[in-house]
């Protein structure tokens, strides 16, 4: 559904392009296969957070987290989390709503 | 309905994303930044680190290989010389990249650029005093010489086959913060590392502060409280050795010696306490029968540390020590052979001379009785946002006018530049360093010792030298102007060629001691020499307390070890305290005092004079002498409306233990008449007192390690980047110089002999990159006052179990 397909094309894309071409896969593929607003608005928010939070993960723990704890103090952040709780919001509202525009502009032009 | 509120939505998307996507003033672009695709997250580095590496990269001649021991320091082993430092400039690159970068932005003047006006006045000074032209300069010199171009090229290449195989996820996170992507080095670059250390070491003046405390007070009291020899010295060449040279007629006064009145302009004073400490002891004094030399040059602590430390090896040359990212070749350090060190001079070789311009339009300016065509220069600073700056600069034969009216001096220049005044300063002229360095990587003598050092020009150093012939000297050295006595502790007039520099000391001049009937060398800044060297070289220099205490354990040392070397690296006992406590204690009289007070007294009075961390009685010292000192002197030459010189510290010393009745310890804003008994009973009371209020009751929360600060920062200050406040002992005048973010930048102790053995540790790591197990792995060892034995390999085929990775180079 909705959310997978978000999720492996962004993943996909992730690497060599820049960052909001999430925000075109999710509007894409909700003008394709959206239903509600709602879910549709949720599967990009999760489906690009995951993402996020995956690709992330997978280069902070390795690393002890010693990057992501002197960044988040950079940015009077109280721990490393904080600051992956805030890269997966930020990445999630741009698919979300990219998600939710898409499924929107679906039903203006029915 | 329906499409309205599609339009919204895609509308809100957009803002949305151009708002995550756009730098806004003080952060990063949000999304850029904060993305795992290519943002910060890929900075943080694995600790799994692959064995083996391979790279092809362009331009190599042969095969290089590069061995990375336990902190990821490189051995570099190359077929030939090119490849040597093309592999030096491409791990250096991979390491330090953005610290590279932001160097020589910030000496070039082209920090603007990236961060916006906020810099442009910084910019503006750098243009202005000649950073570009002096550069510039000495870059045409060093690729006329047919060796040190082809260096100087291979760095260039090796870096720029680094810079071209980033992508943007690879940038150094300094990169995304600001927002700026890496370009490619030029040679020039190399130049400005230079100047940017001339800058630092050769580039404070106080003759504008001196000239201003003249014209108030007169010649007879600059004689008097700025002599230009200090009452208590130990001089670098030892004191009675002959000179065996026959010196140059020296230039005589010229008439109009004193300068005239000058408006008040800022500029960077010279920054006291700027020290480092070197030493060399002879087979004679030593276990091994070998010397035993060490270097801890102070500069300001940062992460990531100035120095790189690496090893190359070619068929030419095989080296060890610490580089400066952006130059070539080893910069302190030793080979199988011989080793070497760095302390500043202090030389004076940046002077002010006014200018007569003759109308407004300052085309002509006055110069040997005749108006003089004034060249004009523009320097275009560009400025992340907005047009370009065109800033004309005007150019006399002394050098650039750097502030030619009060108008070009803004609130945000440095106070000690004078306005209207040319200047004239050593890293200005052409000039071949690097290859000093490159003479010194592959001496095996004292006599390639001498050679090397004829080639640099500026920041003039103390080169220390031991060899495994059992030889150990000392140099103050550089390109010196040949002057009058004084010539340049006063603005002079730029009108009268006597007030010129006429020529140079020759380098088989420059102050020389080899093998001294005491068996050890030693610099911390101190005069160079006794008052019979002929020529000048400054008027005054640091002071002589950390001197002073290196001389007189080294004297009594036998046997010594490279323990015994490192051990007096980190030693704080305060020569100052031993020469003024006792008279600053006979002036108190502690039944004077209340209870808190005369607890303080008691503490200090048994005080053992060292700086410990733990001491209290250090906090006490320091406290009371900072208050007397300040007591003495403001009330007379602090003006806030006219920048005035202090008189230092060992011209207090002397008046408060040899002249305690002296007219300058009165207070001349006080009706009565104050000797020097009083200021220090004075300054006692009130220095305890604000301890008291900071600190509460004389005990542990005055203990020196929780008092002073001290923080090895990011280059760019940021937070979280640094190591954080920590407890350190020290002070600016003992040999272990911990004080306001100072200290030593690298210790190292080498024991030379038919197998050479290094010892040495910076306070960081090898990589510039907060989010490596390399940033800072060393800094705890350093904090300990611990050394590291160096690894010095002889091929790359050694076993050796400290190497973690080994990255081939093919081409």
């Amino acid at each position: 559904m909705l959310f997978l397909l978000i999720l492996i094309l962004s993943y996909a894309c992730g690497f060599f392009m820049p960052w909001w071409v999430a925000a075109i896969i999710a509007f894409l593929a909700a003008l394709w296969i959206g239903k509600t607003p709602w879910r549709s608005f949720f599967s990009g928010f999760f489906a690009v957070a995951f993402v996020w939070l995956a690709l992330a993960l997978f280069k902070t723990v390795p690393n002890g987290h010693i990057l992501a704890t002197r960044v988040a103090t950079l940015f009077h952040l109280p721990g490393w989390g904080y600051l992956l709780a805030l890269t997966c919001i930020i990445g999630g509202l741009v698919g979300g709503m990219a998600a939710l525009s898409g499924v929107l502009v679906k039903k203006a032009i029915k | 309905m329906k499409v309205f509120k599609a339009i919204v939505a895609v509308v809100l998307t957009v803002a949305l994303i151009l708002v995550l996507e756009v730098k806004l003033p003080g952060i990063p672009p949000i999304a850029v930044f904060l993305n795992p695709a290519t943002g910060f997250w890929q900075n943080a580095e694995s600790k799994h680190i692959s064995p083996t590496e391979n790279l092809k990269l362009p331009g190599l001649i042969d095969e290089v290989i590069i061995k990375f021991d336990t902190h990821m320091i490189p051995h570099i082993f190359a077929q030939n010389d090119h490849d040597l430092y093309y592999a030096q400039g491409f791990v250096t690159a991979r390491a330090r990249l953005w610290e590279m970068d932001i160097q020589t932005r910030s000496a070039a003047g082209r920090l603007a650029e990236i961060v916006g006006p906020a810099a442009l006045e910084n910019d503006r000074y750098q243009r202005r005093m000649g950073m570009v032209y002096g550069a510039e300069n000495s870059i045409r010199r060093m690729m006329q010489d047919p060796v040190m171009s082809k260096v100087i090229q291979a760095y260039t290449d090796g870096i720029n086959a680094y810079i071209h195989q980033l992508s943007v996820r690879d940038y150094p996170i300094e990169f995304k913060l600001l927002d700026y992507k890496p370009e490619d080095w030029k040679p020039i670059n190399c130049a400005f590392l230079l100047k940017l250390m001339s800058e630092t070491l050769a580039g404070g003046s106080n003759q504008f502060a001196m000239t201003n405390t003249l014209k108030r007070f007169g010649p007879a009291v600059m004689n008097d409280l700025f002599p230009d020899y200090p009452f208590r010295e130990d001089p670098i060449i030892p004191a009675g050795t002959k000179w065996n040279f026959k010196p140059l007629p020296i230039p005589k006064p010229s008439a109009s010696f004193i300068a005239q009145m000058t408006d008040t302009i800022k500029t960077k004073a010279k920054v006291e306490g700027i020290g480092s400490n070197n030493w060399a002891v002879s087979g004679s004094k030593t276990a091994s029968g070998y010397p035993i030399l060490a270097n801890d040059p102070h500069l300001d602590l940062t992460f990531p540390s100035i120095w790189y430390q690496v090893q190359l090896c070619s068929p030419d040359v095989n080296v060890n020590g610490v580089s400066l990212p952006g130059s070539p070749n080893v910069i302190i350090g030793y080979n199988q052979k011989a080793s070497w060190g760095l302390t500043n001079v202090g030389a004076d070789v940046l002077d002010w001379y006014q200018i007569k311009f003759k109308d407004n339009t300052k085309q002509e300016y006055w110069y040997n009785n005749r108006w003089n065509k004034v060249n004009r220069r523009v320097e275009v600073i560009n400025i992340r946002g907005e047009q370009p700056e065109y800033d004309t600069i005007l150019y006399t034969h002394h050098g650039p006018v750097v502030y030619e009216s009060a108008a070009k001096k803004t609130a945000k220049s440095p106070k000690n530049i004078p306005v209207g005044d040319a200047l004239r300063w050593i890293a200005h002229d052409e000039s071949d360093d690097i290859m000093c360095f490159y003479l010194l990587n592959r001496a095996k003598n004292y006599s390639d010792y001498r050679e090397a050092l004829t080639y640099l020009t500026a920041p003039a150093q103390n080169f220390v030298f031991a060899d495994a012939d059992n030889d150990i000297g000392i140099i103050p050295n550089g390109k010196f102007p040949l002057k009058f006595k004084d010539q340049g502790k006063y603005i002079l007039d730029g009108s009268d060629p006597a007030n010129d520099w006429h020529g140079f000391i020759p380098y088989e001049q420059n102050p020389t001691v080899k093998n001294p009937p005491r068996g050890f060398v030693n610099s911390a800044n101190q005069s160079s020499t006794d008052p019979s060297y002929p020529y000048y070289i400054n008027w005054q220099f640091e002071a002589y307390e950390r001197g002073k205490r290196i001389n007189d354990r080294l004297a009594v040392m036998k046997n010594a070890t490279v323990d015994s070397m490192r051990i007096l690296q980190t030693d704080t006992y305060s020569i100052r305290a031993q020469n003024v406590l006792p008279a600053m204690l006979g002036y108190v009289d502690p039944t004077k005092l209340d209870d808190q007070q005369e607890q303080a007294y008691q503490i200090v009075k048994k005080w053992d004079k060292y700086f410990a961390a733990n001491s209290v009685g250090a906090t006490i010292f320091n406290a009371w002498w900072i208050k007397l000192y300040g007591m003495t002197w403001n009330n007379k030459f602090k003006d806030k409306n006219l920048l005035m010189q202090l008189p230092s510290a060992d011209r207090t010393v002397q008046l408060l233990t040899k002249e305690p009745n002296s007219k300058w310890f009165d207070n001349v804003k006080t009706p009565i008449h104050e000797t020097g008994a009083d200021i220090v009973y004075k300054a006692f009371t009130a220095a305890v007192d604000e301890l008291i209020r900071k600190h509460g009751k004389p005990g542990e929360a005055w203990e020196l390690g929780h008092i002073k600060p001290m923080e090895v920062a990011h280059v760019a200050k940021l937070d979280g980047f640094g190591s954080g406040n920590f407890v350190s002992g020290g002070s600016g005048s003992t040999i272990d110089a911990l004080v306001d973010g100072h200290g030593p930048s690298w210790r190292m102790v080498v024991q030379l002999g038919p197998k050479v053995k290094g010892y040495g540790i910076i306070p960081g790591g090898e990589s510039g990159n907060p989010g490596s197990y390399y940033y800072n792995d060393m800094f705890q060892t350093w904090k300990d006052g611990k050394l590291d034995e160096m690894l010095f390999m002889a091929a790359p085929t050694d076993d050796a179990k400290q190497i973690k990775t080994t990255l081939t180079l093919t081409k």
